[in-house]
């Protein structure tokens, strides 16, 4: 990890103002984005964007011809693209033959790519952004923190300073006041510019039509007031038909701002007249930059099916902590990361890819079906196979790697940490392992694992068997959890196997891109836990129950390794979470609960893999209500705890916040 | 569906009046740009951009009771108007939005520049979403298809919503039930 970066974390995560700004806003957005889509399909919706944008991507060139000549019928200039360079050539060309002094833009994150303020005033050109959020960076000097809210990391009072400083007149930090300044100061421009520049929410073929969706009324003005219109359009906002447009534009909105429509959505098609009755020059650039690359990828052509709402940044639980720009680049948060790898280069990502704790979130709530969380991990997996892991980390695999070694070094952990050991909880860690506990506490590993403690169980012979997949926590810090699990299963007349082979599920190695030691994981436990004929594999830790049910298959898909591909399907099929297990248990009367026990109240939080990859959420509380328990709800019962399993191992100063602890 | 417009319209912000014909709906315009102020000075004009509803309307008399109200639109008058006047196509319930094809400079002047836009409508062009709308409309003849939803917003200071920014700042829609001769 760069240092520049690990500073940028650490200035971001001490920055009240940023931290208590982001957490009040992504609280709030995730209760105003259910409310918008009420008496929505969400699931049919985004499956049918996804389906359009999908068909688009694997369309483009199509798509771009057809867009060219629907579009220069109707009287507009239509240029593709290739680069960014071409994109700012043909830019500075046009506004250099229209003899351009100044310039008005609504908000394009396509020219925040290109870098296209800068090249338009080193020729000498004025440019004005008058989006609020993006003048505000602009007279700041920044990068845009969010892709729809610029700002989103400034306070009011820093606003104030900055206007104050524009119009030289000392200002409140009165918000209405500040929006009013915004309003006169950028009026006289929208007036005076010979040249306006906007984005393109979508580009549609059939009809050559490009969609502008904004709330303030300055993409209107932008187009309406200057002679020359140019519309910056990356070609991933194509779209084949014009219908094509209705189920974005109910999405869009709603998942970016919970409304149920933002206030203008203007669709152009072709010149216009302007408001001295000639006709307006417009000039639409559609930009490739590495989307066609990208749409030919297998692993990230559904990228391409992303449509700009930025909620994937919203319900981050890194990104509500560290704000966008950590991210350093134009694109920020998940989706960021993977157009910085491509947009860029994949070396661009390296340090920002590591961020994403995998919790799943933002692939819940994604309007184009994108899964962002697997897209970073091949991310991971690529700049591992370009450059290896680092030293530390190659040092701790290679360890996993071997389930002998590392369980003796488990074992002797557990001696080792004694003296560290307060309560239940470890504060210092020897060996490699010490990063671990810089400031916060783990659980102390147990004198006796449960792979000893089960051999001293003794079990009634029952005719059905269950295999009990531990994990390491169960297996080594949490041993007593194994034996009641065994005590249950036998209590509904199963006998439970341990076998002794099984070793780490993984997932550390997964989550860190290093995929042959994960294939290598997968293998020891598919021998070990198909050696004996049992009905069910079960595991109480969701992390490896995810690793059981899904990521062997998925490692060996990634791999191209096909020999154990049966025998993982086969594993698959049997794996089940120990609360869906329980549950089922009680519902056939194998588990008996006493009826009418009042045992208090207790909360429950969901984990990340069990709520959003397994989609268990009702079972553990059906069964804590059953056995007598009341359940009161927690505030966000789903956010990440932020343990995220090894990736405390290289993001200690994010989770080191209390807010996560 | 009247009803149904009216709520999703007022939380984002509009303001939804209703009347039985054009004669009603033009005696409450001549009160509110009275009441507004509009006068024949900068910063305080009206503008009314050309629709069928103002067909065999009196605009010379109109303009002798209220001052400053004018029928002619330049751009310069555009941006010295407090109030602007135009007629939109339909209105949507799912969201509250009024839709038209403003191709015409003078309807999108006058619905962008000024402080105040006034929009008119029948009440038999409410449709219930985008699905419908999309079957009216038709960007082979229409090159600049708007979607207003209440006034101009944002959020881009502290996520405090703020209203008008460089659009209108308020947004008075006119729901017409029988246009007459206009249509």
């Amino acid at each position: 990890m760069k240092k520049k970066f690990k500073d940028s974390i650490f200035t971001a995560v001490n920055n009240p103002i940023l931290t208590g700004a982001l957490g009040k806003f992504s609280e709030a957005y995730k209760i105003n984005r259910a409310k918008a889509y009420e008496g929505i399909d969400f699931e049919a919706l985004r499956q049918n964007i996804a389906d359009r944008k999908a068909y688009a991507a694997t369309h483009l060139d199509a798509l771009a011809a057809a867009f060219k000549i629907n579009a220069e019928a109707k009287g507009a200039k239509v240029f593709k693209a290739n680069s960014a360079e071409e994109a700012v050539d043909y830019i500075l060309k046009v506004a250099k033959d229209n003899n351009v002094k100044t310039v008005v833009k609504s908000k394009s994150m396509a020219s925040e790519e290109i870098h296209l303020n800068k090249h338009l005033e080193d020729m000498g050109v004025s440019v004005r952004e008058t989006d609020l959020g993006e003048w505000i960076i602009q007279l700041a000097g920044q990068k845009p923190s969010h892709m729809v809210m610029p700002a989103i990391h400034m306070t009011k009072e820093e606003v104030s300073d900055l206007f104050s400083k524009e119009i030289d007149e000392r200002l409140s930090n009165d918000i209405p006041q500040l929006v009013e300044v915004a309003r006169n100061e950028l009026r006289s421009k929208f007036l005076e510019a010979d040249m306006g520049i906007s984005g393109g929410n979508l580009a549609v073929a059939e009809t050559g039509s490009i969609v502008l969706v904004s709330n303030e009324g300055n993409a209107r003005m932008v187009t309406m007031l200057p002679k020359i219109h140019i519309a910056l359009v990356g070609i991933e906002k194509f779209v084949e038909k014009f219908e094509d447009v209705i189920p974005i534009l109910t999405a869009l909105p709603r998942s970016a701002t919970a409304q149920l429509l933002t206030s203008y959505v203007s669709i152009i098609t072709g010149a216009t007249p302007n408001t001295d009755g000639t006709m307006k020059d417009l000039h639409i650039v559609l930009m490739d930059n590495k989307r066609t690359e990208m749409a030919n990828d297998a692993k990230f052509a559904q990228a391409m099916q992303c449509i700009r709402c930025g909620s994937c940044l919203n319900v981050c639980p890194i990104f509500r902590l560290v704000g966008g720009h950590v991210f350093g680049s134009t694109y920020t948060g998940g989706i960021g990361t993977i157009l910085t790898a491509w947009f860029e280069q994949l070396q661009n990502s390296e340090d920002i890819q590591g961020l994403c704790i995998q919790c799943g979130n933002c692939k819940e709530i994604c309007p184009g079906k994108l899964d962002i969380p697997e897209m970073i991990l091949e991310i991971r997996r690529r700049l591992v196979v370009d450059k290896g892991q680092s030293i530390a980390q190659k040092a701790i695999f290679s360890v996993v790697n071997n389930r002998k070694m590392f369980h003796a070094m488990l074992r002797t952990a557990s001696i080792g940490s004694k003296p560290f050991t307060k309560g239940n909880y470890i504060r210092h860690l020897p060996f490699f392992l010490s990063d671990l506990t810089e400031g916060r506490s783990l659980p102390a590993i147990a004198a006796v694992p449960f792979r000893d403690e089960f051999k001293k169980i003794k079990q009634p012979k029952c005719s059905e068997k269950i295999a009990f997949y531990s994990g390491c926590l169960i297996d080594f810090a949490y041993p007593k959890m194994g034996i009641d699990l065994v005590k249950i299963l036998n209590r509904a007349g199963y006998e439970v196997v341990y076998p002794q082979d099984q070793t780490c599920c993984g997932a550390p190695a997964r989550y860190n891109g290093a995929y042959e030691v994960a294939a290598n994981n997968a293998v020891d436990n598919i021998k070990a836990l198909l050696r004996e004929d049992v009905k069910y594999v079960v595991s109480a830790c969701p992390t490896c129950t995810v690793a059981l049910n899904h990521e062997f298959i998925g490692t060996f898909e990634s791999l191209g390794q096909t020999e154990h591909m049966e025998d993982a399907k086969k594993l698959a099929a049997k794996t089940i979470d120990f609360s869906v297990l329980a549950k089922m248990l009680v519902d056939e009367g194998r588990i008996k609960l006493k009826e009418g026990q009042k045992l208090g109240k207790v909360t429950y939080h969901d984990s990340c893999h069990l709520k959003r990859t397994l989609k268990v959420s009702e079972q553990p509380r059906e069964v804590l209500i059953r056995a007598g328990y009341e359940i009161e709800e927690m505030f966000e019962c789903d956010m990440c705890c932020g343990m995220g399993g090894s990736y405390s191992m290289k993001q200690s100063q994010i989770l080191k916040i209390p807010e996560l602890q | 569906m009247f009803e149904k417009f009216k709520i999703r319209a007022e939380a984002v912000g509009s303001e939804v009046h209703r009347f039985k014909n054009r004669t009603e709906a033009l005696d409450f315009i001549t009160r509110f740009l009275k009441k507004e102020g509009v006068s024949d000075a900068p910063k305080s004009y009206a503008l009314w951009a050309d629709s069928p509803f103002l067909n065999g309307v009196d605009r010379k008399s109109m303009e002798a009771d209220i001052p400053g109200l004018k029928f002619d639109i330049t751009r310069q008058l555009a941006a010295d108007s407090h109030v602007g006047i135009s007629e939109m196509s339909y209105a949507l319930t799912d969201t509250g939005s009024l839709v038209a094809d403003q191709s015409a400079i003078e309807d999108r002047l006058v619905s962008t520049l000024p402080v105040i836009h006034v929009a008119i409508i029948s009440t038999d062009n409410i449709l219930d979403g985008k699905a419908a709308v999309f079957k009216k409309i038709n960007p082979g003849n229409s090159g600049f298809i708007a979607f207003i939803t209440g006034p101009s917003r944002t959020a881009d200071i502290e996520r405090v919503l703020t209203i008008g920014v460089h659009g209108p700042k308020r947004l008075v829609i006119i729901f017409v039930d029988d246009m007459g001769g206009s249509k």
